[in-house]
This record gives structure tokens, C-alpha cells and sequence, in this order.
């Protein structure tokens, strides 16, 4: 039998290290959670690197290996234009406002061309990135509002567009203008809290991509898109109760967007601050509810991812 | 100050898993089942996450973690072991805030970064430096930490001439080290770590094993699941196991990993005797000690004796019997025991017992599997893996201050030690080891 000195035991070479200076850490508490709460803002905040990694690299990635590339952005409302002015400008001869309906339709084609792509993507962002979801924290929100945001750079581009477009027959933009931020900024918060509701909806129940893809084309009609709000009549009766139809449609945010870009751009009549108005009750609805909806559904989605 | 890094109190997670479904064994039955089938999934993808509001036991709810209580100080490298499906990810998960527990709660007192899965967030699109930057970032760096970090990450990786190409150009090898190499380079107060060494080439790997080690001596808090018996040992200075979502043992990572590898073997691959093929049968096989007792565990350096009855079904002229013996951990094949080279008569048709004395067992604790064969030359006639497993257990030996632990190596070579002083007047002592 040999007598054997063992080697000093490895364990204790690499014993407990130094700890970190006490420096003011974060806790984190960790626990099932039933309260409903509106966006963590801070935490968003927090993360904003992440966040405009996210809105670059959706932008980046859109159009790679295409050789039109960026020019996609344009060719989808172009062309969109170009049949619906043949269509329903030169066949059904649908009353454009007294300009030309090429303009009319691409007026509102550019911000309905923004709200329905990105609330499209919205709607996928969680589904498109269950691989992340499931393996690494961060506040879940960054992706829907990400796809809300990365549209925008499709949308200027567009815009863009409009005003050679404008220049081309000769239309001049008013005052109007300055209420452009306001009118962007309705339709971002609409998409955005639409995208919320759509996409925590659509982790667990997948049936909502397939509906998406045609929904968002039948509800360019629930919009003064190919057609102008005047065609909406203002007083309707049932019995003996008297509605006001256009009221009610203006209810949906983009008709106050569509009708107030026109406005700006085209002058085709005053801003309808009233069509504003109702669209931003209904647009703050959408995204209070939405959001509130996404934070609750939030801490299931890596389970049913 | 001397709070844990993480504390965890009674946590537990439900998962619901699908149960089977009816099938319908009629027309009518298949067109109903087909109108039905909507409010039917409906109600499946509903109650995905209903477990919380739901009473008692039921049957298709599974426990991933049940009422799972235990304590990360600082700067304590904690390895989580366990079998597949015991629930190491599912705490992983947990810890990290991917998901949320059914009940019990968390405390993690730092900034924690998990690492479950290399190159979360790359995107093909995109090039090495741009999905350096994106999964910098969702690792929890910013982007100024990862600018800070950029060429050291570059230099880890070893992929600088391809940074401006797209990844999906990458070959698979040179995606992972540009991930591991973003990742190696977090520096989180608790790193949470899930299998991701099992990437690479060995050269690669033994690079990551060193970094890990530098975050481990570091005082940072980690906490690193892995089925790499190996690495658990080298790294951790704890280990939990968790088995069927409990714990089942928490302290040493020796201690652990011997139980571990011991249940698993207990259930998972000793097949019963007698061992029935198609040339012959193997009818008992047993481990004895150096006193006669059949046994599992063996001190170190302890002698033992293999007894095997065979019995051969037809003479197979040539045959010779084969024992290898594997170490559990990690499957290296440690030793070779054959008849054929030893002088001993050959195996006939019918019973013929084996034994095997070995008198100098170099074999270092840890635990071993043994696995017989009978071959000739190009022709296997049986194979009992597994058949057996002996343990060797540590044991400090006499005039020693500290014992033979498996983390040594797989065996013990005995040596002489000479200690040659240059300017020595006496003779070198020799010193047996």
C-alpha cells in the first residue's frame, strides 16, 4: 500500500471571492403578481439602449437582401394610389373634395399606409420574437411599441413622396400644418395601443395573425381612405331617435388623422377639431386599455409563447 | 451586509401539459368533434394560464418546482444539477424574470443577467458588430458598456475579419463564439447561466471554462446549471440537486454530484439479471469488497473482486470477455479488463464464472459503471451496459491532511517524489506517493 500525501484540495484555492463594494443595488422581487398597473416608465427608461436597438434593427432588417430596398416603403401606397384613382376616381367617379384625386387618396393613404403596417407588426411582434421572450428578460412592451416606431421611418419616407406628389398638381399646405405633430401623434398612440391589445391576444391565441392579415385591408373602408367623410350623412333616424352618424364614425381615430391630413395638405376643409377630439377619447381608451391588458398578460407569455 | 445575493422562499411553478385528446371513431363523431373542436381549443388555450385560479391536484397540472426554499450569498458559485426535466431551467426562468411563479416568491438583491440560451436576439440579417451591439444590449449591457468592450469582445471571439458580413454567412462554430464571446463579457452582479459551455471545440471551450473562472473568482454571484459533472466541480464552491422540482441536496458539489450520478443510474440503466441475448446470457455480476461482501461503494484504494456468471447458449470459438469500465460523470472510459490477453482458459459452452481480483484499484472517488462485452474479432455477441456501478468514496489517507477527492483526476498513479535541493549535503528523501 503506498502512503499517499494528497495535494492540497483544490476547493479551497478558489475560494469565495471578494464581494463587490457595497454600491446601492437594485432588488428585485420575484412573485406571482395579480395587479393590474399602466407602462413601467421607468423601466422602460432603463432599458433605452435595448430599445432603440430594437426600432434600428427592425428598421434595418425590413428591407435587407431586397435590391429596391427603402423604395418598398413608397411603392405600397403608390400603388394603392394609382389603382384606387383609376378605380374609384376615374370609373366610379367617387367626389374627391374638388382635388385631384390622386392627391386625395395618397393624402390619406400615407398615414393609413403607417397605421395599418405597424399595428400589423405590432400585432406579430410578440409571436416573431417568442425566442427572445422565452429566454431573457426585459419589459415586454419595448416590442410592440419598437414595431410602432420603426414605421415611422416608412412613413416619412412616404411623406416625402406626398409633397412631390402635391408639388406635381400644383397644392399648396395651410396653416394647418402646425397641427401635424398632433395628428401623428394620434395615430401612433392608436396603433400602439391597438398593437398592445392585438399582440398580448395574439401570443396565446395565434388565431389573430391569420384574421389580422385581411381585417386591417376590409377596415381601410371603416376609413375616409377611398372615399371623403362628406359622403357621411349627419343625421339619421331610427324610430324616434335621431343619430348622427358621422359622430359616431369619427368615433374611430383615423378618420380625425385621415380627414385632418387633407385638411393641412389640401385644404379641403377646416380641421375637424370635432372628429379630433372624439378620435383621441377613443384612441386613449385603446391604449390605457391596452396597455393595462398587455402588463397583465405580460408575466404568461414565456409560458404560452 | 451579510444579506444573501439571492433568496428564494417556497417557490413553486405549475405548468399545464395537454391531455390526450378523444378520438373520434365515427363519422358523426369526427364532424362533431370538427364543430366542436374551436370552443374545445379555445378552452385548451385559456386555461394555459389558469393554473393560478384552480383548486387542489389536478391531473394534468404538473409541478415543475414545488415549494423550493434556499440561499445565494454573495459571491457563492451555486451549480444546479439534476436530471432532464427536474426543474433546473424552469427555476433558471424564474430567477431571471422570464416567467413568473405560481406561488412563493424571489429576492435577488443586484443586477442579474441570465445567459439561458448563447446569441439571444442575433439576427441573420444583420452583421457580427451590429449583433454584438443587439445582444449586447439584451443581455442587460448598454451601449456604452459594450463601446467600452467592444475589441476585447472582437478578440475573444476571434471572427474580426468577418465583422461586417451578415451572420448568416457565419458558419455555426463562429456564431456561437461571437455570442459567447459578448456574453463572457457581461459583468452583472448575478450572472445566471443555463448549459452554454456545451458549445465549441474543446480549445474554445477550455477558454470559456477560464473566463467563467475569472467571473467566479471575480466575487460576482453565479449561478450555473449544467448536466458537465466536470465543470460543476471545477466552478462551483456550491451545488444544489433538484430532483422532480424538490431539492434533494444542497452543500458540496462532490457530495451532490455523487448523488446525483447515483439515482440516475439506480433508475435510469441497470438492467436486471440475469442479462438475456442472443448467444449468451449473463447471470449474476457482482462487486465484492476485499472481505467477501457484495457491495456498491468501495473506499479509495480499496481492493475488490469482480464475480461474473456467463453462460454461452453455443461454443463461439475465439471469445473473450470484455469489461470497460467508465466514469459516470462524463463517460470517459477509464479501464479495460479482457480475457484475451490474460493466460487464462477461454469461455466454453455453457456456465462459466469469472473472476476478477484487482488487487491495486487506482480508481479516485467518484463513481464508475462497468459494461461487458463478449467479441471477437469483428463480431459482438453481447453488450450489458451499465450492468453495474461501483462507488469509490474519499478517504484521507494516513499521515495525509486531506483527502483524495474526486475532482483529482480518474485515477491515482503511485509514484516516487523526489525533491533534488541544489546545494543539498544529504541524500534526497524519497517520498512515496
Amino acid at each position: 500500500m503506498p502512503t499517499a500525501t494528497a495535494e492540497p484540495q483544490v476547493d479551497q484555492t478558489k475560494a469565495v471571492g471578494t464581494p463587490l463594494a457595497p454600491v446601492d443595488v437594485p432588488v428585485t422581487i420575484v412573485e406571482p403578481d395579480s395587479a393590474w398597473s399602466f407602462i413601467d416608465f421607468h423601466e422602460l427608461y432603463q432599458f433605452r439602449d435595448l430599445f432603440r436597438f430594437l426600432v434600428w434593427r427592425n428598421i434595418k432588417v425590413l428591407y435587407a437582401q431586397s435590391t429596391l430596398g427603402i423604395a418598398w416603403a413608397v411603392i405600397q401606397p403608390l400603388f394603392s394610389m394609382l389603382v384606387f384613382t383609376i378605380i374609384f376616381g376615374k370609373l366610379a367617379k367617387i367626389d374627391s373634395d374638388g382635388v385631384p384625386y390622386a392627391v386625395f387618396s395618397f393624402a390619406a393613404l400615407v398615414p393609413w399606409t403607417y397605421f395599418s403596417n405597424s399595428v400589423t407588426e405590432g400585432t406579430n411582434s410578440l409571436v416573431s420574437n417568442s425566442n427572445m421572450i422565452s429566454k431573457v428578460y426585459f419589459p415586454r412592451m419595448i416590442l410592440p411599441l419598437s414595431a410602432v416606431l420603426s414605421k415611422l421611418v416608412d412613413f416619412s419616407i412616404s411623406m416625402l413622396v406626398l409633397l412631390a406628389l402635391m408639388a406635381w398638381y400644383g397644392t399648396t399646405p395651410n396653416w394647418g400644418v402646425l397641427a401635424l405633430p398632433l395628428l401623428i401623434a394620434l395615430m401612433m398612440v392608436t396603433a400602439a395601443g391597438l398593437g398592445m391589445w392585438l399582440t398580448a391576444l395574439a401570443i396565446q391565441y395565434r388565431d389573430i395573425k391569420y384574421a389580422m392579415s385581411f381585417v386591417v385591408q376590409l377596415l381601410m373602408y371603416a376609413a375616409p381612405v377611398v372615399y371623403s367623410v362628406s359622403i357621411i350623412p349627419t343625421t339619421y333616424t331610427i324610430g324616434s331617435v335621431t343619430l348622427n352618424p358621422r359622430l359616431i364614425y369619427a368615433l374611430n381615430p383615423m378618420v380625425g388623422v385621415i380627414e385632418g391630413f387633407r385638411s393641412a395638405l389640401l385644404g379641403t376643409r377646416p380641421m375637424p377639431w370635432d372628429f379630433l377630439a372624439l378620435g383621441s377619447l377613443t384612441a386613449t381608451l385603446v391604449v390605457v386599455s391596452g396597455a393595462m391588458y398587455f402588463r397583465r398578460k405580460e408575466q404568461i407569455f414565456a409560458d404560452v409563447a | 451586509m451579510s444579506q444573501a445575493a439571492i433568496t428564494v422562499e417556497n417557490l413553486s411553478k405549475a405548468y399545464r401539459i395537454g391531455l390526450k385528446e378523444e378520438i373520434p371513431d365515427t363519422l358523426f363523431g369526427a364532424a362533431s368533434s370538427f364543430v366542436r373542436s374551436p370552443f374545445k381549443n379555445f378552452q385548451r388555450l385559456r386555461s394555459l394560464n389558469t393554473y393560478d385560479s384552480h383548486h387542489g391536484e389536478a391531473e394534468d397540472i404538473v409541478w415543475a418546482l414545488k415549494d423550493v426554499s434556499f440561499e445565494v450569498q454573495e459571491g457563492e458559485v451555486l451549480g444546479v444539477i439534476g436530471r432532464n426535466g427536474a426543474g433546473k431551467s424552469t427555476l433558471l426562468k424564474i430567477l431571471s424574470r422570464i416567467t413568473k411563479p405560481t406561488s412563493g416568491r424571489a429576492i435577488i438583491r443586484g443586477r442579474v443577467s441570465s445567459l439561458l440560451e448563447v446569441g439571444t436576439g442575433f439576427h441573420p440579417e444583420l452583421s457580427g458588430r451590429e449583433n454584438v451591439y443587439m445582444n449586447g444590449t439584451i443581455l442587460g449591457m448598454t451601449k456604452r458598456e459594450i463601446d467600452r468592450k467592444f475589441d476585447e469582445i472582437v478578440d475573444f471571439s476571434g471572427v474580426e475579419r468577418f465583422l461586417d458580413t451578415p451572420i448568416k454567412r457565419y458558419s455555426s462554430g463562429m456564431k456561437v463564439r461571437l455570442a459567447f464571446a459578448v456574453a463572457a463579457h457581461l459583468e452583472p452582479e448575478i450572472l445566471i447561466i443555463d448549459e452554454v459551455l456545451a458549445v465549441g471545440d474543446a480549445e474554445f471551450q477550455r477558454k470559456c471554462l477560464g473566463k467563467m473562472q475569472n467571473v467566479a473568482e471575480g466575487g460576482r454571484t453565479v449561478l450555473f446549471v449544467s448536466h458537465n459533472m466536470p465543470s460543476v466541480l471545477a466552478l462551483c464552491t456550491r451545488a444544489v440537486l433538484v430532483n422532480a422540482g424538490c431539492l434533494q441536496y444542497d452543500g458540496i458539489p462532490s457530495n451532490a454530484i455523487d448523488q446525483h450520478v447515483s439515482s440516475s443510474v439506480d433508475i435510469l440503466s441497470a438492467p436486471p439479471l440475469p442479462f438475456r441475448s442472443e448467444f449468451a446470457d449473463v447471470d449474476s455480476f457482482t462487486v465484492k469488497s476485499y472481505e467477501g461482501r457484495q457491495t456498491g461503494t468501495l473506499p479509495f484504494l480499496a481492493p475488490f473482486t469482480v464475480n461474473i456468471d456467463i453462460t454461452l447458449k453455443s461454443p463461439l470459438p475465439g471469445v473473450h470477455m470484455l469489461l470497460a469500465l467508465y466514469r459516470k460523470d462524463d463517460d470517459c472510459r477509464v479501464a479495460s479488463i479482457t480475457t484475451r490477453e490474460s493466460a487464462c482458459s477461454p469461455l466454453t459452452a455453457g456456465h462459466n464464472r469469472v473472476i476478477c481480483e484487482v488487487d491495486h484499484n487506482p480508481l479516485l472517488p467518484g463513481v464508475y459503471a462497468w459494461t461487458l462485452q463478449l467479441r471477437r474479432p469483428g463480431d459482438v455477441f453481447l453488450t450489458a451496459s451499465d450492468i453495474a456501478t461501483t462507488a469509490i468514496t474519499e478517504r484521507t489517507l494516513e499521515g495525509a491532511s486531506h483527502p483524495y477527492v474526486r475532482n483529482h483526476g480518474c485515477v491515482h498513479i503511485c509514484s516516487d517524489l523526489v525533491v533534488h535541493h541544489t546545494n543539498d549535503k544529504h541524500e534526497p528523501t524519497v517520498c512515496k506517493s
